[in-house]
């Protein structure tokens, strides 16, 4: 019996009386602010993102006044127009979707990939491993943003091919991640007692090892997300954008040429980012506070 | 009859850095059915890792496995399926040993599921009977690990060996990671299944006490190799390899009156130096000359007992 | 005068008292053991008494004098001058309680310093010395080595160095040989209880193994969901326990010495788990008592002396 054993109050040996694991976390969330504080900056944005045509109808590409209004000066552009005199507060509102899209999706490709990656590599081990690893080694040692916008310069720029490229290249880091988890969890006693029962290794590999392999994947996947969004932005800073989507980045890249006179155009979407970036590090903050097993008490 | 396992001239070995470990270098033993052969000796002496080279979870470098007349040992997965049924283990910590995000209706019921044992009224069924069986409450098998105390635990680590049926269970310090209070009743538990089942037990422990207890057959590991083998009442009774002798001088009784006689031997064991002397030759109370430079081999001294001592 | 008393100590962790109203005392040179299964609050009761709880941990009543000075009064830096000078603690786990990157030598120096005005080279020489006197062959020489040299016997032992360095009054052993090997495990115990007689300090050996009171203690206090439930010298404990957990306990070990086979004899066991005994407002044993009756759950019996014992329960003593 180890100190800590005896020093940490144990839920595990009251038996009957510990409350389900599924409640348990929902309280340790609920209970969580950083948390809390994230998922809520995080789901405003969700909320615009997905009623972006509903509260700022017709295409916000569109000239509706004169151009270059400071916010304040007309109530009806509570953020002003740009150059073109578009409504800056509608392509702030629109500019949600192609963000968090991009965001989502290539933190996806990057988990999908580095998860394959490294659990071949972690499980099997061996030559697998080696072969696998001097791959990650290769993409980490070119600088991510250079590896994109290589990409982006062979197929032409478009949301998905954005997605695809920011996605292929982050994917390294989650494959190293998920390799140290399997490593250490294929020599687990409930592995070794799932071979002994004759399960196949890729049943081993889906259902005994990668759930408990996931909680710093998570982690990790939402710090790819705010990744990915500052990615995007720089990118479309770089005018390496879709022509035909509004972004965030694409609004900063428009109002650089005013940042002297209308310094807003910049500032305005560039504080959005922020405040998105920021919201998906504090959901990453608060999941790794819930899901690490030692403020977990079970 | 044949033995139920048969194990010929076995050896295990790591690769640790540039060195090789020979963890089991060169062991014989059978286990007949119905028995439980106790396997005792110190942590690094290469018991778990024999206990789990019989099992094929790790490989073998030399020798066969036998079971049920079956040599396994070079088996492939699927040809290795249908034996993996008939040898099971029990593990040492009831907190590692269980999938901490399966209910227990998951762990069992994907072993009856992958070797396609019965239909969805027929696993459950079965999964009902052996969660009793081990004398959890019914309500267990919705439940997740972390609801348990240890030795409950212990009773489902012990319910997933049994639930495919099979006649020989390695238990490897099954007792160990308990309380005293809750080692009784895991004991006592397995004496019963083994009654009732027929089972076959091959026992790993430290615990010279628990392995008097609970053993029909002893066998004592040093270094690698067995270095005394004999049937339980022999064994401690007339122990003859000075290890063995060692080993119970250093067990303290519960009895205050009895001062333990013998002091204890010296030094620890130590892995790296296994030259063509005696494995215990460092640390033995009587070694000559002759232990320096001839490695005693396992020899018949008496009605099944074995010792590898050239003074036994 | 004993050298150690704790007085009525009551230690609660967020929702759970660990430690209830526990007392008990220590003579100077004199080894007591105390034994109980995990959970039960052994181990708190001595991190109290060093002071070095956990910061979720909050002694809610209770004194621990020293020789009359009360620990709990004491300020951080004056508790400081007490640890590893008058009280000094070994663990469990030789492995991590070695500082990694120092060599032994330096960490024992470490100690004596702290303590004691003593130069570099006294302070060399002395651990030297500590280290002959836990019979490390070749000290000299060992003296460079990395805790990774080690085995983890020999680990244990520059523990003990460390520990009574400046030859404390009172020397804590958490579980000292519980990560060791059986073998490894007399020479410990051996080498502390030889410590003791030499250097006349009192022993509170904290430990879950039987055999071991049997063999290296003087008294014995069992202590069963936070609370003492007996106490009594080793030889008339061993000789006839009463306290029906204390009986419990010795009648589910099994004993090397004893001749019993499953074949022939059933283990007895205890029913249950200490978690039966929550929410429980009486005897936190009468879940799992063969003998309780419905007056053991009214209320926690007090532990009563019966000439040099004591026990906490009404239904058993002479």
């Amino acid at each position: 019996m180890t100190v800590d054993a005896e020093l940490t109050p144990k839920v595990a040996d009251v038996g009957s009386r510990a409350a389900p694991r599924k409640g348990r976390r929902l309280r340790a969330f609920l209970r969580n602010p950083t948390f809390i504080a994230g998922v809520a900056i995080l789901g405003f944005f969700v909320l615009l993102a997905l009623f972006a045509d509903m509260l700022f109808p017709g295409d916000p590409m569109d000239m509706v006044a004169q151009p270059l209004l400071w916010p304040g000066d007309d109530a009806q552009y509570p953020l002003g127009t740009d150059s073109l005199g578009r409504d800056v507060l509608a392509q702030l509102v629109h500019g949600t979707r192609a963000s968090l899209l991009v965001g989502f999706f290539a933190a996806a490709i990057g988990l999908a990939i580095g998860m394959a990656v490294g659990a071949a590599a972690g499980f099997f081990g061996g030559w697998t491993d080696t072969l696998l690893m001097r791959l990650v080694e290769l993409f980490q040692t070119t600088p991510t943003f250079l590896l994109v916008i290589v990409i982006l310069v062979i197929v032409d720029p478009s949301l998905p091919t954005i997605a695809m490229a920011i996605g292929v290249s982050s994917w390294p880091t989650v494959a190293r991640l998920v390799r140290a988890q399997f490593r250490s969890l294929r020599e687990a006693d409930f592995v070794m007692a799932a071979r002994s029962l004759g399960y196949s290794r890729l049943r081993i590999i889906v259902q005994e090892i990668l759930p408990n392999a996931l909680p710093p994947v998570i982690v990790a996947a939402s710090v790819m997300i705010a990744n990915a969004i500052l990615t995007e932005a720089g990118l479309s800073f770089l005018n390496m954008r879709d022509p035909n989507v509004l972004s965030w980045g694409g609004m900063i890249g428009d109002g650089r040429d005013q940042l002297r006179n209308a310094w807003f155009l910049t500032a305005l979407p560039g504080a959005a980012i922020a405040m998105a970036v920021l919201s998906l590090n504090l959901v990453g903050d608060g999941l790794n506070e819930i899901l690490n097993p030692r403020s977990d008490q079970s | 009859m044949t033995a139920l396992l048969s194990v010929r001239d076995l050896h295990t070995r790591y690769a640790v850095g540039r060195q090789v470990l020979r963890a089991v270098d060169g062991v014989s033993f059978e286990i007949q059915r119905g028995e439980t052969v106790g396997l005792v000796g110190e942590s690094g002496c290469g018991k778990s890792t024999l206990g789990k080279t019989v099992l094929r979870l790790v490989p073998s470098a030399e020798g066969a496995i036998v079971l049920d007349g079956a040599d396994i040992t070079r088996l492939g997965d699927t040809a290795l399926a249908p034996h993996r049924r008939r040898m099971q283990m029990i593990f040492q910590d009831p907190f590692g040993s269980l999938n901490p995000r399966q209910t227990i209706r998951t762990v069992l019921d994907t072993a009856l599921k992958v070797h396609r044992l019965g239909d969805r009224p027929e696993r459950e069924r079965q999964m009902r009977e052996i969660v009793a069986r081990v004398g959890l409450p019914a309500d267990a098998l919705d439940r997740y690990p972390h609801e348990f105390s240890g030795g409950q635990r212990q009773r489902i680590g012990i319910a997933r060996a049994l639930v495919l049926r099979p006649a020989l269970i390695v238990c490897d310090e099954p007792v160990s990671a308990l309380d005293v209070s809750i080692q009784a009743q895991i004991l006592n538990l397995l004496v019963e299944l083994k009654r009732d089942l027929g089972l076959s037990y091959l026992f790993i422990s430290h615990d010279l006490s628990v392995v008097r207890y609970f053993a029909d057959r002893v066998l004592v590991m040093y270094l690698g190799r067995i270095v005394e083998s004999a049937p339980h009442g022999t064994l401690f009774r007339d122990p003859r390899h000075p290890y063995t002798r060692a080993l119970f001088a250093a067990v303290p009784s519960a009895d205050p009156t009895h001062k333990r006689s013998a002091p204890p031997i010296k030094g620890e064991l130590a892995t790296t130096d296994v030259t063509a002397s005696c494995r215990f030759y460092s640390r033995c109370p009587a070694a000559t000359e002759r232990c320096r430079t001839e490695e005693p081999l396992l020899r018949p001294i008496g009605e099944g007992h074995h010792a590898a001592c050239h003074f036994a | 005068m004993s050298l150690l008393s704790v007085e009525k100590l009551t230690v609660a962790f967020p929702g759970q008292v660990a430690v209830r109203e526990t007392s008990f005392a220590i003579a100077p040179g004199e080894t007591l053991a105390l034994v109980g299964e995990s959970g039960c609050g052994k181990s708190v009761t001595a991190f109290s008494v060093m002071r070095l709880l956990p910061p979720n941990a909050r002694v809610a009543s209770g004194r621990i004098l020293l020789e009359g000075t009360d620990l709990l009064a004491l300020s951080p830096a004056g508790m400081r001058e007490v640890r590893g000078k008058q009280i000094s603690l070994i663990q469990q786990e030789p492995m991590t309680s070695l500082n990694p990157v120092l060599s032994i030598g330096l960490q024992i120096a470490e100690v004596l310093r702290r303590h004691e005005k003593v130069s570099r080279k006294q302070a060399r020489a002395r651990a030297i010395e500590l280290l002959d006197l836990v019979s490390i062959p070749d000290a000299h020489r060992r003296i460079d080595d990395y805790p990774h040299n080690l085995s983890g016997g020999m680990r244990q032992r520059v523990m003990i160095a460390m520990a009574v360095a400046c030859h404390p009054k009172l020397l804590i052993a958490d579980e000292p040989t519980t990560a060791l090997d059986v073998t490894t495990q007399a020479q410990v115990l051996d080498l502390l209880d030889d410590l003791r007689h030499r250097l006349g300090m009192a022993v509170l050996l904290i430990t879950h193994d039987l055999g071991v009171v049997a063999q290296w203690a003087d008294r014995i206090s069992v202590m069963y969901a936070g609370r003492i439930v007996e106490q009594a010298g080793i030889k008339p404990f061993f000789a006839e326990p009463l306290h029906p957990y204390s009986r419990g306990l010795l009648g589910a070990r099994v004993d090397v010495e004893a001749d019993e086979h499953y074949s022939r004899n059933r283990l007895s066991e205890i029913p249950g788990s200490v978690g039966s005994a929550l929410g429980e407002a009486g005897c936190s044993f009468a879940p799992r008592c063969p003998i309780a009756v419905p007056g053991c759950r009214i209320a926690p019996p007090p532990l009563v002396a019966h000439g040099e014992r004591a026990v906490a329960c009404p239904r058993v003593g002479a």
